[in-house]
């Protein structure tokens, strides 16, 4: 529902194309447009004032590179600051010497602690671990239940007792090393920052089995508290990783950004799915991506640069502009195209691509058909297809090894997407861009300051 | 052949775009791009001549209780917006703060640029002049949409009364549920609750627990059964029994997942024929949630047809905003608030109290 932020720097910067460098005018201009695709990811108002503020030092003065538009080098520049934002060292667990190593898991209600608790487990399992699971939750009915179910599932062992939560923790540690377990996994109840109460009680449970690693589950779809949250949490409890819940759903993510610039420690590990298994580590990149609705737009980027002639692209683009884009032309870009690889792989690539072509099955076969039909044409008739009549399109249909009705629905196509480009180039542009582009101009004056 | 053609065009453009552009008339390039959405309205706002004060500032204030059942706090928002109230004159850092507040609150940039636009226009068109007087006309900008809504949940038809709870992963049905049964026993209706959720471990052992606490009766189904004829079979119970409520219970699910969503759609087409009547779907929104609460609130009513939303865990910092924004955008009011442990917890939603949170009116 939301526009990613390619489409909206594209928007943004095309008048700009063309210019050997960034202006600070430029930047302005697209930094309202980053801030504005940062808030529709969720990321915290305050993050982002800070983040905008770093880009337009990447930003200014950025060199017009010969493959990429100035659009492109913004999102390249904030895809790198993200990725360096969202990943920083990375994390790398440590081992006590000592077994077993403690985890506490902390969070808000209903941010995924318990099952996350349980995917820890079988992840530690099955790195040739021995983990076992506290289930100190003793506040929300049938959570001790839970957990136990899961760490069935999950064939790791689960203690709990009726007592309360800080005994519970430190009577599951004394248990964990009588029958020599490794890793030791804490499920506490989820509780509001601003729960005084809840927040001395997890505080004294972090004070009575001083944890090796205290780790915050974040919902992915969590909005502007994230960053309250996660500051009240550090505050008590120092935090030293972040566990990203449910990724597996369609929100942008931002809190993940967020709460990584509050809390400066590593976003450990991402949960995707409601099996056990899906779970993983966390990948910044990726991560980056989603936060821009990007989809896999760098990737096609970097293809893009790859493998296309550029003179040859410039050639046709600088063509289709002036509406005298022939066939000729169309067989040249189709080429360089396909050099990219195979279609289908390339549309899942694009952002924004309408819908009624996303899931459409394209035979490569039928374009190795068009490249052969327009390869039987004279350089006269490719230039000019109204020279086209019936015995010419009956030698193109033989020399090609199709029909005379392909040779004509080909051109009848054809005719129709020059009239499509030129509708394309022409119309005016809706109230609405233009709105937001003065918007985010002033915007982005704004965030100068 | 035709869509092959449309790809091509798109492919070009794309190839085009990622590759040369500096030749391309600068005018033009910005639009030829196929079938390209706007997603969103601008900020139709100018904003910005100095500075905002640093939200940390808000951040760092001691949470004030209020004598309001509904909220403990008065979070980054309320006390933004009541510093904004001190000020006098109105300057371009005035609006743009009180688009920060809105931001702040989860209302999102479309609905915040919005309500920013129309409350400046009004404020211009009355000739005001005090930053209170602005608040005043935000606060009656937003409540003017809210306050003639229709909050009432709907108990008609042949008893029982079915109301299905539905919602993503973590957002609070179950306990949302075991509120709402206590709300209906204390009215003294005979209400029987359905352990529709046999997905997660022991939610159905959960809602019993709520279900004694609320003395109510439950129907529950094997752990992985089928969610459909467990409400089914609680909904005939009910009937036989001569109950007047069954309260469903569904496992959480993320829209994205379009098995878990075909299962819910099969949940309210056998509810839909199960005895009584569904008078109520309600969806159950954490008020923490962003701006993927839309997304949520729009997949859910096109899987269920979401009669209402729930609005729970406002008893943290969170304003709950995304719950505006659906109401706003998507028609379905706001009809019970969560906040709090307590099995009392929840209360019929009062829009005055919530705008007054999000303006920092609260206290």
């Amino acid at each position: 529902m939301f526009d990613g932020l390619g489409s909206r720097l594209e928007t943004a910067l095309g008048r700009i194309r063309g210019k050997a460098r960034l202006s600070a005018a430029d930047v302005d201009l697209a930094l309202g447009e980053i801030r504005a695709a940062l808030l529709e990811a969720d990321v915290a108002v305050p993050v982002i004032n800070g983040f905008v503020e770093r880009i337009r030092e990447a930003a200014v003065g950025v060199q017009a590179s010969k493959a990429l538009s100035p659009g492109q080098q913004v999102i390249k520049a904030v895809n790198a600051e993200l990725v360096r934002a969202l990943g920083g060292d990375g994390f790398k667990i440590t081992f006590a010497s000592r077994p077993p190593t403690v985890i506490l898991l902390a969070g808000l209600q209903g941010a995924g602690k318990t099952t996350t608790a349980a995917k820890l487990a079988l992840y530690f399992r099955r790195q040739g671990r021995s983990p076992f699971l506290i289930a100190a939750d003793l506040q929300r009915p049938a959570a001790v239940e839970q957990l136990r179910l899961l760490g069935e599932k999950a064939s790791v062992p689960v203690y709990s007792a009726p007592t309360d939560p800080v005994s519970v923790a430190k009577s599951g540690i004394e248990e964990a090393k009588r029958v020599g377990r490794d890793v030791v996994i804490i499920d506490t109840a989820g509780r509001l920052a601003i729960d005084e109460a809840l927040m001395d009680e997890i505080s004294s449970i972090s004070e009575g089995v001083s944890p090796h690693y205290t780790m915050l589950v974040v919902d992915a779809m969590m909005g502007q508290d994230s960053v309250r949250t996660a500051t009240a949490f550090h505050e008590r409890l120092s935090l030293d990783a972040v566990i990203m819940s449910k990724l597996d759903g369609d929100a942008r993510g931002g809190a993940a950004l967020s709460v990584k610039e509050v809390v400066g420690k590593p976003i450990a590990f991402g949960s995707t799915g409601e099996k056990l298994e899906d779970f993983d580590l966390f990948y910044p990149d990726r991560m980056a991506n989603r936060i821009l609705g990007m989809g896999d737009v760098l990737s096609l980027i970097e293809q893009a640069e790859r493998t296309i002639d550029e003179e040859v692209a410039k050639k046709g683009a600088a063509r289709l502009m002036d509406g005298q884009f022939d066939l000729d032309d169309f067989l040249e870009q189709l080429r360089q195209v396909r050099k990219m690889g195979p279609l289908k792989g390339l549309m899942g690539m694009l952002p924004g691509i309408p819908r009624e072509l996303k899931g459409v099955d394209i035979d490569e076969k039928e374009i190795g058909r068009i490249e052969a039909i327009i390869s039987s044409m004279t350089v006269a008739e490719r230039r000019n297809p109204k020279l086209i009549d019936g015995s010419r399109r009956q030698r193109i249909a033989v020399g090609s090894g199709v029909s005379t009705a392909q040779v004509s629905g080909l051109l009848k196509q054809f005719g129709e997407m020059q009239k499509m480009v030129r509708s394309m180039g022409i119309g005016p542009a809706s109230a609405t861009k233009k709105q937001r582009v003065k918007a985010s101009q002033k915007k982005g004056r704004r965030n100068k300051r | 052949m035709h869509v092959v053609l449309l790809v091509f065009v798109y492919l070009i453009a794309v190839a085009i775009v990622a590759t040369g552009g500096v030749l391309i008339a600068r005018q033009r390039s910005a639009r030829v791009r196929v079938g390209k959405g706007i997603g969103v309205d601008s900020i139709a706002e100018p904003s910005g001549s100095s500075v905002p004060p640093p939200a940390e500032t808000a951040l760092e204030e001691t949470p004030v209780p209020l004598s309001s059942g509904m909220a403990r706090t008065r979070g980054v928002v309320g006390a933004a917006l009541a510093r904004m109230r001190l000020r006098g004159g109105l300057d371009e850092a005035f609006w743009s703060e009180m688009e920060e507040t809105l931001l702040l609150a989860d209302l999102g940039l479309v609905i915040t640029s919005e309500l920013v636009a129309e409350t400046r226009q009004k404020y211009r068109m009355t000739g005001l002049n005090s930053s209170v007087e602005a608040i005043e006309l935000l606060r009656a900008t937003m409540l003017s949409t809210m306050m003639d809504v229709d909050r009432t949940l709907n108990l008609d038809g042949d008893p029982p009364s079915v109301i299905l709870l539905i919602g993503v992963n973590g957002a609070g049905k179950t306990t949302t549920i075991g509120k709402l049964a206590k709300y209906f026993a204390d009215e003294g209706r005979a209400v029987v609750l359905a352990a529709g959720d046999t997905f997660r471990a022991a939610a159905s052992d959960q809602l019993d627990t709520w279900a004694s606490r609320a003395g109510v009766e439950i129907v529950k189904g094997a752990p992985g059964g089928d969610p459909a004829a467990v409400v089914f079979d609680a909904a005939s119970k009910a009937s036989a029994k001569g109950a007047q409520i069954v309260i469903a219970d569904t496992a959480g699910r993320l829209q994205t997942s379009s098995n878990l969503m075909e299962e819910l759609k099969k949940i309210r087409r056998v509810t839909d024929r199960a005895p009584g009547t569904l008078t109520e779907v309600l969806l159950v929104i954490d008020a923490t949630t962003g701006q993927n609460g839309l997304v949520q609130a729009k997949s859910f009513t096109e899987a269920a047809g979401t009669t209402g939303v729930v609005l729970t865990k406002l008893d943290g910092s969170a304003k709950g905003g995304v719950a505006y924004a659906i109401e706003k955008e998507l028609g379905i009011p706001i009809k019970f608030v969560g906040t709090g442990e307590g099995i009392a917890d929840l209360v019929p939603f009062d829009p005055v109290t919530y705008v007054d949170e999000i303006c920092g009116f609260g206290s």
